[in-house]
């Protein structure tokens, strides 16, 4: 017996050493429940999740107490000799009751929050979060902020991913246009994908829809908190499927209207005029950013893309073919492969920047200048 | 009765009153092979192999998993890896493991010299080095292997490569081996009992293979359904799961997760059927409840037709389809409950001994509850929506599969280990693969439940800092786990070759007939008269 306790003291302290060991080498504290809610369904949804955790363990402590005491008492080494019962109708049917009430009783809270998580009537604010491989697409669709629309990606540079670089303290939890919301309102989310079946899943909130292509499907929250929200997309969605978070920013309502506002303005300024001609090297210039937040993913920096799911640019045929090609190309998609089509994504002079670009960058020199009316004519 | 079993010796064509094979000797023996031992045996060593190919997968998961940032991998090949380890672990480790088991024992347990269909038996295995052959040869075509996760969700499916369509044929081949395999462990079961043995004296595992098998034929097809339907969308110009053509992707998943739902039980109900022996031997007692065992699983194999939404809590089903599938979820605790129960009874002021077939199956009761408590939390739909594809069911699933079925394949292995080769295994080996065993499972894999609280994706090749610790953790007990696993290999290996005999009746309180009418080893012909069972 003693023998056994000091060999089980062992084992515990092995796990225990292993445990330690590690948690010190790493730098963050240890997260290990459900994020903080920042809405009441969230709240009702973590606290169901005690309850039933509380059900669990008590459940936990008697079966395994039971289990334990026979391990121990019942042993042959202990001279302890076999009953021959195997059958006893009534203890039977008692345990197959009690499984049941305890159901009942779980089952009254947990229908109340399915209810609750899938009314999205009333909303004060309609949000359509289209999923892409592999970023999201936010078009205000009702409410205050209607008509803004905005494409959101990872901001975490290539550098920290690849070691390169020490990480930020929101690694790959960080994206260049977060999505901002006013405190205190309803919001519904419409989900849908453009191209695969995506998930926009956000914690806090309680809420993970997935997106898919073809069809809306919605959710909603009113947060009741200001503050940064991160999530991300949880449904596998080919290679950049980790890399393409959600962040969610919870604001007062001024200061909801001031963002509004100066969105408005931004996307005023900011609307290519598609009928200018522009020069070789301003296209360039303008073409290597689109295609470094756009195409760098799947065709690569140096254009050498990830052969065969994603081909080269460089020294490709269809970049060193007729422009019309390559711009129906882009526009359309390639249906069958991950080449989304971004006509629906890009404006005019942003697909004749980087087309543009592919065509005269690493080993490609046509020469040519795509100009955006190239481009608006060839739209369907 | 016995006019069966008759024709069925004369079938086989002459005497074989003794221990040895007839026909060809060396490899051609293995590949001609109609016995039931020979198959059985070929299952085992077979999904053992596949086990070791889908472990080295897990550990390449596991290695690129151990600190943030991308390592060892790059994200299309972690994907593949997610991937063909679920394949080959569901389809090629553990499914077979379970019908090596079922080859070697229905026979002998219902006092039959064989299975009804020796020739398809041969078949049903052979098929399966070459469904396991394509699923490896996808890593070497142009694209490489699906990175589509083992569930082969429409539409990312039409994005992959050759290796798309060679996954979809070795499931086609595999689906058939196990139909196959089903039709001929039915038609054993119904057909070929001794004279006195009803189907209410059967051992409990005899009666989980027959609702297996049932639960097998129906669910199989529906998968290969799924897949045919995804290799037309590709090739072929179909649109099932293609709304720009008028199909819906969330079609698939339906018809997936309708397989996908069974499927589960198809794993786990012979794994309780391998426990229902082991305990009441070890206890020496009778299993107690046998009856409502029986009928719980039935039950439970009926509910798992009714259940399959659960896994899709997040397409975004109507309110009445939540709670529909919510409600039918939580039921299946029921008959779960009521065979947790009787096993403790049947354990319940018996006579204890704790040899290595003995602690794998109390570790599968203490972690396949654990399993069935994460499966608890998780069928609440709202709860679910927190934790759906995140890291808590990778841990859920684990619980159930590997502590549930995997101990249980390891606990059988080691009980009738001594009735298939006349030889005994080494116990304290044995006992340190499973402490071995035990400790890393739980530190990979208990963590994971923490990990998926805070929000960690599944299927995510690099992640937020803040899950860095629950990661290190769970990767260096994965090493552990699948270095202990060497550990099995050497036991058998060395038991094979330099064990000690083995009693006729090696565990004291076993009582089904291969250990009270059968010497160890177990003749190659197990029962040619039937032996009469009172």
């Amino acid at each position: 017996m003693q023998h056994f306790s000091a060999r089980k003291f062992g084992r515990w302290a092995l796990a225990a050493g292993i445990f330690a060991l590690v948690a010190a080498g790493s730098a963050q504290a240890l997260e290990w429940n459900l994020p903080p809610a920042a809405t009441k369904i969230a709240e009702d949804v973590h606290s169901l999740h005690e309850y039933v955790m509380a059900v669990i363990v008590v459940i936990f402590v008697a079966v395994f107490g039971v289990m334990f005491y026979s391990v121990f008492a019942h042993r042959k080494s202990k001279g302890h000799k076999p009953a021959n019962f195997h059958e006893n109708t009534t203890v039977e049917i008692i345990w197959t009751v009690i499984p049941l009430l305890i159901l009942v009783v779980i089952a009254w809270p947990a229908t109340k929050a399915v209810i609750a998580q899938k009314d999205t009537s009333n909303s004060e604010l309609t949000i359509k979060a289209t999923g892409y491989q592999w970023k999201w697409g936010y078009d205000y669709l009702k409410g205050e902020g209607e008509g803004i629309s905005f494409v959101s990606q990872l901001k975490t540079p290539r550098d920290q991913i690849e070691g390169k670089a020490d990480k930020g303290e929101n690694y790959l939890r960080e994206v260049d246009n977060e999505l901002v919301v006013p405190v205190g309102k309803k919001v519904r989310i419409l989900t849908t994908a453009a191209d695969v079946i995506h998930s926009w899943g956000l914690q806090a909130f309680a809420v993970k829809q997935d997106a898919i292509p073809g069809f809306i499907r919605d959710a909603h929250f009113r947060a009741d908190k200001i503050g940064v929200y991160r999530g991300g997309c949880v449904e596998l969605c080919g290679k950049e499927h980790g890399f393409m978070p959600i962040v969610v920013r919870v604001v007062s309502a001024e200061d909801y209207t001031k963002w509004v506002d100066g969105e408005k303005k931004k996307l005023a300024a900011l609307a290519d005029d598609p009928t200018k001609t522009y020069s070789l090297d301003e296209l360039k210039a303008r073409g290597e950013k689109v295609y470094a937040s756009n195409c760098v993913a799947c065709h690569q920096a140096t254009g050498k893309g990830a052969p065969p799911a994603f081909p080269p640019l460089d020294g490709s045929k269809v970049v060193a073919g007729p422009k019309a090609d390559q711009i129906a190309l882009v526009l359309n998609g390639k249906t069958g492969t991950a080449m989304a089509a971004f006509g629906k994504q890009l404006n005019d002079t942003e697909i004749a920047a980087a087309i543009t670009f592919t065509r005269n960058s690493w080993g490609n020199k046509t020469g040519e200048a795509i100009q955006p009316a190239e481009v608006k004519s060839l739209r369907k | 009765m016995s006019a069966v079993l008759d024709e069925h010796g004369h079938g086989k064509g002459g005497d074989h009153h003794d221990d040895h094979h007839h026909g060809y000797g060396g490899l051609m023996r293995w590949v001609t092979t109609t016995n039931h031992k020979d198959i059985g045996s070929m299952y085992l060593w077979f999904s053992f192999a596949m086990f070791m190919v889908g472990g080295v997968m897990a550990l390449v998961i596991r290695a690129e998993l151990f600190s943030p940032g991308l390592q060892i991998v790059n994200p299309e090949f972690f994907n593949q890896m997610t991937t063909m380890h679920g394949l080959i672990m569901v389809f090629g480790a553990i499914m077979p493991a379970f019908v090596g088991f079922a080859n070697w024992l229905i026979p002998m347990q219902i006092g039959a010299p064989d299975m009804a269909f020796a020739r398809m038996n041969n078949w049903s295995f052979w098929i399966l080095p070459f469904a396991g052959s394509l699923l490896i040869m996808s890593f070497f075509v142009p694209g490489g292997a699906p990175g589509v996760g083992w569930t082969m969700y429409a539409p990312l499916t039409v994005q992959m490569g050759m290796g798309m369509d060679l996954t979809i044929f070795a499931v086609h081949l595999l689906g058939m081996s196990s139909i196959m395999g089903s039709i001929n462990i039915v038609t054993t079961i119904l057909n070929m009992r001794a004279p006195g043995m009803t189907l209410m004296k059967m051992p409990l595992f005899c009666w989980t293979w027959l609702i297996t098998a049932y639960l097998l034929i129906a669910s199989m097809p529906v998968l290969a359904g799924a897949v045919t339907m995804t290799l037309t969308d590709r090739h072929f110009g179909t649109s099932f799961f293609n709304a720009a053509g008028g199909g819906d992707p969330v079609l698939y998943q339906h018809i997936f997760w309708f397989f996908g739902h069974p499927e589960v039980y198809i794993i786990i109900l012979p794994a309780f059927g391998v426990v229902s022996q082991i305990l009441p031997a070890f206890s020496r007692k009778p299993l107690f409840g046998y009856a409502s065992m029986v009928y719980a699983t039935a039950s439970i194999a009926i509910l798992s037709f009714i259940v399959w939404a659960h896994h899709m809590y997040t397409v975004g089903m109507p309110v009445t389809g939540q709670l529909f599938f919510m409600y039918a979820t939580t039921l299946i605790a029921v008959p779960t409950a009521a065979k947790i129960f009787n096993w403790l009874a049947t354990m319940w002021r018996g006579s204890l001994t704790f040899e290595t077939p003995m602690l794998f199956a109390l570790g599968f009761l203490f972690l396949f509850t654990m399993g069935g408590f994460s499966g608890l939390v998780l069928s609440l739909a709202a709860v679910d929506i927190q934790l759906h594809d995140t890291y808590y069911v990778v841990a859920h699933f684990h619980y159930v599969m590997v502590a549930g079925a995997l101990f249980t394949a390891f606990g059988g292995v080691y009980f009738w280990f001594p009735k298939w080769t006349g030889k005994m295994y080494d116990e304290t080996l044995g006992k340190w693969h499973f402490w071995l065993s035990m400790i890393f499972f739980n530190i990979t894999f208990f963590v994971q439940h923490f990990s998926g609280l805070a929000g960690m994706p599944r299927r995510i090749p690099d992640y937020p800092l803040i899950f860095e610790t629950w990661n290190k953790i769970s990767s260096i007990g994965a090493f552990g786990f699948g270095l202990s696993q060497l550990l099995f290999l050497y036991i058998i290996l060395k038991a094979l070759s330099s064990g000690e005999k083995a009693a006729d009746k090696q565990w004291e309180g076993a009582d089904s007939l291969e250990w009270t009418h059968l010497p160890s080893p177990a003749p190659y012909h197990s029962f040619e008269t039937p032996p009469v069972v009172k």
